[in-house]
């Protein structure tokens, strides 16, 4: 018993921490309020007639039968919501040349996808209102498809918005120079084409949607389940054109979104609109196949990639071409190219790089709208570059391991910057790969690998470095123009009975947002956790502010929260030395008691000054006002980004008759700063992990030739299940980052971002001894048994 | 053939008479009619396991199911469980290692765990894991829920191993 007391051994010392999250009991208890459950009084229902087609030209549409349907309150098209939306266009203007056609809710004289909402029915119950989506009669005209991303781009091939004249949304190019010659001295060129399936982020909790318009004040109330409140309201107000102030947007209990839920949906735009034609509340829950054919799909990347590397096994140069599809337009707000943007930038990143070029193209074609998805482009970049990394170590005859020794960017080498401009605060490659090492017992499981070919028995293993980005600055959005905010704020308050609440822009949807903002509060305050409540997702609440995504809740958040906190501690410590009469500077907050700094002595309880500030200000000594709330906004300064790394590691076996891969273990050494709740990375990072493990064995959106999604179901896309996954042992570094006092850099995509390249690294160690490759995601038996050259 | 049909179901204990539409399912009513949303439903074909109640003592997928088909049945869902404390070591050993995220396949999870307790002896990881194999779970990666019902399994058996208690507690 005689350990040194650790920081963690403190009063309200909760940083560091695995707690467990206080708003899960109602979860586990059934009590849940997701937007799936909200019933409001005198609510329709929307559904939606679809579009048979992937690309047609509307002839006409007659909505007389579908008027005549029991139950039906409104039918409405295209052209009644082009009266009152102000359309929209995906593109951001830092990203020069970019184009994409604008968006009304409902279509007017086109579809461009099959799936696409056609009109919209709005009736009694759900059950009525789809009813009458079958009375809807259209007459289409169909055109041309374009699906395939290289016959999209080929001359003469159908142009899906005439007017932008090709089928190319974006293109991006970056060239260090120096790339050819280095490739000219090369002692060996590795070359691969890699591609990547288009998959979708299947949340288990459908879209959701209740708008609720109030034409007496008028004031637009909407639940909505997405990530981001704060950026609805403000679409919502300009592309209504309702004042700001008079919408609110409430997002409750959600049930999964990773990055799906943040982008604006046609059927969500038009539930909006239609609460306004009805001046009622509209609910929308999107059914199964509904969230196939209309939310995002991931990826979809075509990437030809060649390295070149000394004899040593140098790594000299890069060049890629990256190719990715995105539907027949650029997503709304954040667009669609910023997945490829990161593609180009990451790949490389954590290599002392100094050559790299890189090409990409956007391409529009007729399918759902390609954008992000959690991880953004960082699973492709890193599948790319590891797979490069892993053929560079086989011509240069070294290790996995090795090959990454020698090519890594020093610990000791920051700050620096990446040969695509991204600037490195600090990270920490070098005690990632060793630790990895450890925690594989690596040199073991290739001894194991070589006894176990010699039985027919094939192993792989596969190990992937990464960099991802966090805690993204104005640089992301706000310098494109987009009304994206990378600032949070919050409001701080002592209540009456001197507890704490906490009204913070960032939002939750299991991960544990207000978890962690309730232990930074609580340990900078000086109160027990339980005394805190944190609250989040309701814009007429909580102040403005950027909210949870691209691993910002709580780099930027904590952070957010943090600094409220202490202002606040200042404030209360600062009515208590007027009424001690004793200098503030003297006293601190332990345990909800204010006490003496020195010898912890309790002076007077926060619960007294709670009182006598709310209720007895006449015995507060003249001209005290006591502030016991205080608003905070903190905006991240510093470096653009906060990049955190890590590796990762995969153990499988292949069987080489049938093409099943079994995973049977995967690893994860990850640095994302301070680890405020160890509990709760640990769940992000494993969440992740078998995010990355559906996309490279299991998860694919498979459309035909003429562009119809053929397995939109639960029974024919595959999503990883229990069975098939493995336990995953996950070890942390800490690279605080020095730009914010808490230290928090993201976790959330560190699993997604390199557990599919681990995987195919694994498989293609598995597969070596029959001399095979694979460099296609995802890794279906079909696919590994025509690389073993079985079929 | 869209008349309503009277039904009786016993549902949590209590028996409730309602009038349904023959193509509701088990689902929608316990959800709409019942208000008990603690049923959720994810995919509406039997493949994600948040739609799983207790009907007649039987795991079901309530999704798969016509209100109709209840009648004279009882059906317990996730609310009737956590009321009367049958899933309580459950729950506190997924809150405990945080075996949920969003939340939204928890409860069809803790029907399946609370079938897995319901055998004898303490169940294997693999046994899990294929108790599992009808829960979609998008958020966790499945580890903490498998080690949360191993760690409730566990303290059941144990428990079950103690002498009983002289004084209740
Ligand atoms: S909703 Fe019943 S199994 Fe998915
Ligand atoms: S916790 Fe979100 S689906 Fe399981």
């Amino acid at each position: 018993m005689n350990a040194p007391l650790s920081f963690l051994d403190r009063p309200n010392s909760y940083i560091g921490r695995s707690v467990p999250r206080p708003n899960a009991k109602r979860l586990l208890n059934g009590q849940g309020r997701y937007v799936t459950d909200i019933v409001l009084p005198r609510m329709l229902h929307a559904a939606f007639t679809r579009s048979p087609h992937a690309h047609a030209r509307i002839v006409s549409i007659d909505v007389s039968a579908a008027r005549q349907m029991p139950g039906v309150r409104l039918v409405a098209t295209g052209e009644d919501f082009a009266r009152i939306c102000k359309p929209w266009v995906g593109t951001l203007d830092h990203f020069k040349g970019m184009k994409s056609p604008p968006q009304w809710p409902l279509p007017i004289d086109k579809v461009v996808w099959s799936g696409q909402a056609m009109v919209a029915i709005v009736a009694d119950t759900r059950a009525m209102a789809e009813d009458a989506t079958e009375a809807v009669q259209v007459e289409y005209e169909e055109l041309p498809a374009v699906v395939d991303i290289d016959a999209a781009r080929s001359t003469g091939s159908p142009v899906i918005t005439p007017e932008f004249g090709d089928n190319v949304c974006f293109r991006g190019v970056l060239d260090t120079g120096g790339v050819d010659d280095a490739f000219a001295s090369a002692c060996h060129i590795i070359e691969e084409e890699f591609r990547f399936a288009r998959h979708t982020a299947v949340t288990l909790e459908p879209r959701a949607i209740v708008a609720d318009y109030d034409p007496n004040e008028p004031r637009l109330t909407v639940h909505h389940a997405t990530q981001t409140p704060y950026q609805f309201q403000d679409l919502y107000s300009r592309h209504y054109g309702i004042a700001e102030a008079s919408v609110r947007v409430v997002a409750p209990d959600i049930g999964g979104s990773f990055g799906m839920k943040l982008h604006v949906y046609h059927e969500d735009m038009a539930v909006v609109g239609l609460s306004m034609m009805l001046g009622r509340p509209v609910k929308y829950v999107a059914d199964r196949i509904e969230s196939f054919v209309s939310d995002i799909h991931a990826r979809d990347h075509r990437v030809r990639a060649r390295m070149a590397i000394d004899a040593m096994g140098t790594i000299l140069a890069i060049d890629v071409d990256d190719v990715t599809g995105i539907g027949a337009f650029s997503a709304y707000p954040r667009t669609s190219a910023i997945e490829g943007n990161q593609v180009i930038r990451l790949i490389g990143a954590p290599y002392r790089l100094k050559n790299y070029r890189a090409g990409l193209q956007v391409v529009f074609q007729n399918k759902v709208q390609m954008s992000q998805y959690r991880a953004v482009g960082h699973p492709i970049a890193c599948t790319v570059t590891e797979r490069l990394v892993d053929l560079a170590a086989n011509k240069a005859g070294l290790d996995a391991f090795e090959v990454r020794a020698r090519n890594l960017i020093r610990d000791d080498a920051y700050p620096c910057e990446s040969p695509t401009g991204y600037r490195f605060e600090a990270l920490s490659h070098e005690v990632c790969l060793a630790k990895l090492r450890t925690m594989m017992d690596y040199d073991s499981l290739r001894s194991e690998q070589r006894e176990l070919r010699n039985r027919g028995i094939h192993r792989g293993i596969g190990i992937a470095t990464f960099v991802e980005i966090s805690n993204p600055s104005p640089a992301f959005y706000g310098v494109g123009g987009a009304r994206i905010s990378s600032q949070d704020g919050a409001i701080v308050s002592i209540t009456p009975s001197g507890d704490v609440r906490c009204l913070i822009s960032v939002t939750e949807q299991g991960q544990g947002t207000e978890t962690v903002i309730g232990q930074i509060v609580a340990e900078h305050l000086g109160v027990d956790r339980d005394r805190v409540k944190v609250i989040t997702g309701d814009t007429e609440v909580t102040p403005h502010g950027g909210a949870t995504w691209a691993c910002r809740g709580a780099g930027i958040g904590g952070e957010t929260a943090l600094q409220a906190a202490n202002k606040l501690k200042a404030n209360v410590l600062s009515v208590a030395s007027a009424i001690l009469q004793d200098h503030a500077g003297k006293l601190d907050i332990r345990n909800g008691w204010i006490v003496d700094a020195s010898t912890e002595q309790q002076r007077i309880e926060l619960a007294e000054i709670a009182r006598l500030a709310y209720f007895r200000s006449d015995t507060l000594p003249p001209g005290t006002q006591a502030q016991l709330s205080v608003a905070h906004h903190y905006a991240p300064q510093g470096y653009p980004f906060a990049f955190t790394n890590g590796i990762q590691g995969c153990h499988v076996e292949l069987d080489a008759e049938t093409g099943f891969v079994r995973i049977l273990k995967h690893w994860v050494v990850e640095d994302c700063g301070r680890i405020i709740n160890p509990l709760l990375v640990d769940e992000q990072v494993r969440g992740g992990v078998v995010q990355g493990l559906g996309a490279a064995f299991f998860e694919e959106c498979v459309y035909s030739e003429t562009g119809q999604l053929t397995n939109g179901s639960l029974a024919d896309y595959l999503v990883p299940m229990a069975f098939e996954m493995p336990d995953i042992e996950i070890g942390h570094v800490e690279t605080p980052t020095l730009d914010t006092q808490l230290g928090a850099k993201g976790c959330g995509e560190a699993g997604t971002a390199a557990a599919s390249a681990a995987a195919l690294n694994a498989v293609n160690d598995a597969m070596a001894p029959f001399g095979a490759t694979i460099s296609q995601l995802p890794m279906t038996p079909a696919r590994v048994l025509k690389a073993l050259g079985h079929i | 053939m869209n008349e309503a049909v009277n039904i009786r179901v016993t549902v949590n204990g209590e028996v409730r008479s309602h009038s349904v539409a023959p193509r509701e399912t088990l689902a929608d009513f316990l959800r709409n009619a019942l208000e008990l949303t603690g049923t959720h439903t994810g995919c509406e074909m039997g493949a994600c396991g948040a739609c799983l109640v207790l009907l007649d003592g039987q795991i079901v997928h309530s999704c798969l199911i016509f209100a109709v088909q209840a009648d004279g049945a009882v059906v317990e869902t996730i609310e009737g469980l956590a009321q009367r404390k049958a899933i309580a070591e459950l729950q506190e050993a997924f809150h405990q290692r945080n075996a949920l995220q969003c939340g939204f396949c928890t409860p069809g999870v803790l029907m399946t765990a609370y079938g897995v307790l319901a055998r004898p002896g303490v169940p294997s990881r693999n046994e899990i894991r294929d108790a599992l194999s009808g829960n979609y779970c998008r958020c966790t990666g499945y580890e903490a829920i498998v080690d949360a019902i191993e760690t409730a399994a566990r303290r059941r058996a144990e428990a079950a191993a103690e002498p009983e208690p002289e004084t209740a507690p």
